[in-house]
């Protein structure tokens, strides 16, 4: 049942190709989102509405998922990886047009400790979420995220630790940004297997996330948010 | 049948591994962000004493301090020319713990993931994991470690490649996988699946099971997920003392010492061969569980229900086991071209 079932992108009409591409995100096929997104800029769609109608839209199934344990980190990759090659292509013109950004993050492990594979998830869904991510390694102390956030101007300063000795430090990080009165400039998001969302309170970050999935939804929320407060404000 | 583990296994029902080594570590000093390993060279007292509190605590089986002793790990402290003689050394001290024990005591050369995430998404790749794996695999046996010790394993490929470099280097093995993300581990393993890969391999383990995750009752959970996928090889089960806690400024693992001994002894009943600790599980907890091991009498194994009535609740509904294998899949619009 080879060619019966093929399916031609090029014929499928607007409503059925962005549909088409939400599964094909979901499959992690990086050549067929990266022929879709070009068959829609041929088709005069402004590069902001291929990024959240086809693209952001097909991610969110696929972090809905993995939040509800259907799919597992290597799907999750593998979709990130084709976000990633439809992004590519829309980068340069999204700048050239102009179009709402999605938000900057900044993010690392923090200072003592090095274990950054939770940190890279994030970063990869983040990306494959449309985010910008400065990935600032591992092994970070409090100048690296606060010289790093005003540098490039992010909106989202995010910390991972996977030791009980190094997930205090968290609390170092946002003590110095109350002392220099920029908290509340930065939406902070803190991660990682031993925490919990009353650890998260405790230190007074913005959020506890318990996966990179909650933390892609997390922060569209809070830049949501921002962005309200910006309008009315 | 001609290691020193195999043959302790012939002669008891269940032996008792050992609990945690990093919080322990960080007990006697080590600043975190620092690589462990490093005091096999540097600070080897208190490597000899680490090894010492898990032996003086009744564990028949204790780990080496060499868990991130792989190029890839000892990179992140410039260490990666380093990896023969760090992972020598604490086997080494390990041997001569164990030889002063005047019991039998098996000397399980830790072996750790790399950190990496394997091709196409990530940089890792079978030969390279191997090769990595083996050069630590030779270290911990010039070293005198009676087994490796493969853990808190969660990608397949991974568990595989360890395998092999076990072959490579003539060593039995034992292997875990950390079940900590809905009963799997953070690949999507589920404890059938592992028991399925482990008797696949071309050189099987002596014993597989499960370390860390996220609390005693998950663990427990993934124990009986070994039994009714139908193994017949020991299984090892080593969980934390509980769920670290945030408490004004100062981090605790909850798990009593009384709990952990109910945990060894519900683990023993479902039927677990070598049981111990992983993080937060100290010298106390397990003279505990030792305690219970040795004087309560063997009961039926345990239901899921009385695993949550007397260890606590799961940390999720199902473990992606059983009727729910596979899990409830997407429904496609159309077939995709191959």
């Amino acid at each position: 049942m080879a060619d019966d079932d093929e399916i031609i992108l090029s014929e499928l009409d607007d409503e059925e190709l962005v549909l088409q591409m939400h599964d094909d995100l979901y499959d992690g096929l990086k050549d067929e989102i990266e022929e879709a997104v070009n068959i829609l800029l041929e088709r005069g769609w402004t590069p902001y509405d291929i990024l959240t109608k086809a693209l952001v839209a097909g991610m969110t199934i696929v972090g809905n998922d993995f939040r509800d344990g259907i799919l597992f980190v290597p799907e999750v990759l593998l979709a990130a990886n084709a976000m990633k090659g439809g992004m590519f292509i829309l980068k340069p013109l999204l700048v050239e047009t102009g179009a709402p950004k999605m938000g900057k993050m900044v993010i690392g492990t923090v200072k003592g400790d090095i274990h950054d594979i939770g940190k890279n998830l994030v970063a990869m869904m983040m990306e494959g979420a449309g985010f910008e991510v400065v990935d600032l390694g591992i092994n970070n102390p409090v100048e690296n995220y606060l010289d790093a956030a005003r540098r490039e101007g992010a909106d989202i300063i995010g910390m991972s630790a996977l030791l009980t000795t190094t997930m205090p430090y968290m609390k170092v990080v946002i003590d110095t940004m109350k002392d220099q009165g920029i908290r509340d400039d930065y939406i902070v998001l803190v991660g990682g297997a031993p925490l919990n969302e009353e650890f998260g309170r405790a230190i007074g970050a913005d959020a506890y996330c318990r996966d990179a999935a909650v933390a892609v939804e997390t922060a569209k929320s809070f830049i949501a948010r921002k962005h309200n407060q910006v309008a009315a404000g | 049948m001609t290691d020193a583990l195999s043959r302790l296994l012939q002669t008891r029902d269940w032996l008792m591994a050992d609990g945690a080594t990093g919080t322990n570590l960080f007990n006697m000093g080590l600043s975190s962000g620092d690589a462990p390993e490093l005091w096999n060279a540097d600070q080897p007292g208190n490597i000899a004493k680490l090894y010492s509190l898990a032996v003086d605590a009744g564990s028949d089986i204790f780990l080496t301090n060499t868990f991130g002793g792989n190029a890839s790990r000892l990179k992140l402290h410039n260490a990666q020319a380093r990896v023969h003689e760090l992972n020598r050394l604490g086997a080494e001290i390990g041997r001569e713990v164990a030889d002063r024990a005047g019991r039998p005591v098996i000397v399980a050369g830790s072996i750790g993931p790399t950190g990496d995430i394997f091709a196409p998404m990530g940089t890792l790749t079978h030969a390279l994991a191997v090769e990595m794996f083996h050069e630590q695999a030779e270290g911990l046996k010039a070293g005198g470690a009676d087994v490796l010790w493969v853990e808190t394993i969660s990608a397949p490929e991974e568990f595989k490649a360890a395998a092999e470099a076990a072959r490579l280097a003539g060593m039995a093995w034992c292997g875990t996988m950390s079940f900590d993300t809905a009963g799997r581990t953070m690949m999507g393993v589920t404890s059938a699946q592992l028991a399925a890969l482990v008797e696949k391999l071309p050189n099987p383990p002596v014993a597989f099971g499960a370390n860390c995750g996220v609390g005693s009752s998950d663990l427990m959970r993934t124990i009986l997920g070994f039994v009714a996928a139908g193994t017949e090889r020991p299984i090892i089960a080593k969980g934390n003392a509980g769920i670290p806690k945030y408490h004004e400024g100062h981090i605790h693992y909850d798990g009593t010492p009384e709990l952990m001994a109910e945990y060894a002894v519900l683990a023993r009943d479902a039927g677990a061969t070598i049981i111990g600790g992983c993080c937060g599980t100290m010298p106390v907890h397990l003279k505990a569980m030792r305690a219970a091991l040795e004087s309560r009498p063997r009961g039926p194994r345990p239901t899921l229900e009385e695993i949550s009535a007397r260890l606590g609740g799961f940390s999720s509904a199902s473990d992606g086991t059983g009727d729910d294998e596979g899990g409830a899949g997407r429904e496609r619009r159309g077939r995709r071209r191959g």
